[in-house]
């Protein structure tokens, strides 16, 4: 295999298997996010926010997989 | 494909003086230093006994953070110590970020044909500038426990009275040193991740599209600072607290 076409395949799948886990966090934590709404609109502020700063960590695990493809694919 | 997408993870050089490389990321951060400069000098002096609408926000802002940090860490005097340091950084990484979408940063070029490089670069999408934000938080969380458990503080990390603790304590010093690495990538990944998907649109859909990701990338900015600062916080409450046995 040429090197080009390994570093190609590499950075796909590093982006693709990389974002399946951020991808069930962020569902998770919004999904039990609108169930606490509904269960307790009043906490929406609180929930909200809370759940904003989880899906910046969940996010940021996804976009490490993405500047490490992006390593793979340019350097 | 002519017209290659390019993608420079590294800040480019521009010139060098006496030896030292003069990146473009470095001349974004002098602009950043300035513009954020001019922020505080013009807010500290339209500041009045009865405040504006601007003011009242501002201060709402300012005093709840306050608040939070006085919460987490048990007192408004401790507060009053971590408190500039904590803002600091949300305004700072909120400004670099932000001052990413002044058109000319990545679009002004700066010498020619091949060798032309972005006059500006995003100053977070350069790893040496988080790596040195990192390093500031991580000192300030490390020198605070030292100052309140003294040189008790590193027993959380060498324990010798049973084997179980050692390992407790290896794996605590680990955790500690992957908050550089941590804290580091996630502001570098989010910003630097951002600028590509931005750059990949107009590549495609040069009108209209971007916009709305634009104002999301900005939102994303601000988060992040608020992400870096907040945990900041959280660490300095661990460092303070008593390790459990």
């Amino acid at each position: 295999m040429e090197l080009e076409s390994a570093k190609l395949i590499g950075a796909g799948l590093a982006v693709g298997l990389g974002m399946i886990g951020p991808g069930i966090g962020i569902g998770l934590l919004v999904g039990r996010a609108a169930e606490g709404i509904s269960r307790n609109p009043d906490a929406y502020g609180k929930i909200f926010s809370t759940m904003l700063l989880g899906a910046a960590f969940a996010e940021a695990l996804g976009l490490l997989a993405f500047v490490m493809a992006i390593v793979i694919k340019f350097v | 494909m002519e017209h290659e997408f390019h993608v420079a993870i590294a800040a480019q050089e521009l010139t060098q003086i006496a030896g030292f490389p003069v990146t473009n990321s470095f001349v974004m951060g002098l602009i950043v230093l300035f513009v954020v400069t001019l922020f505080a000098i013009i807010v500290s002096s339209v500041t009045k006994l009865r405040p504006g609408k601007f003011q009242i926000a501002l201060e709402l802002v300012l005093s709840g953070y306050h608040k939070f940090i006085a919460d987490n860490l048990g007192g408004r005097e401790i507060a009053d110590r971590f408190f500039p340091l904590l803002m600091s950084l949300i305004i700072f990484i909120f400004f670099a970020n932000f001052l990413e979408f002044i058109p000319g940063v990545e679009s002004i070029m700066w010498g020619h044909g091949e060798h032309a490089v972005p006059f500006l670069r995003s100053l977070n999408a350069d790893l040496n500038t988080t790596i040195a934000l990192a390093l500031i938080a991580f000192f300030t969380i490390e020198i605070t426990g030292v100052r309140r458990f003294g040189i008790r503080y590193f027993s959380r990390f060498f324990n010798f009275h049973s084997f179980m603790g050692f390992f407790v304590g290896l794996i605590e010093l680990i955790s500690e040193l992957i908050r550089l690495v941590s804290f580091s990538f996630r502001l570098f990944g989010n910003i630097f991740a951002g600028g590509i998907l931005i750059g990949v649109l107009t590549f495609f859909v040069p009108y209209i599209l971007p916009a709305p990701f634009m104002v999301f990338e900005m939102f994303v900015g601000l988060l992040q600072g608020v992400v870096f600062s907040l945990l900041t916080l959280f660490f300095v409450k661990m460092a303070i607290t008593e390790a459990e046995h």
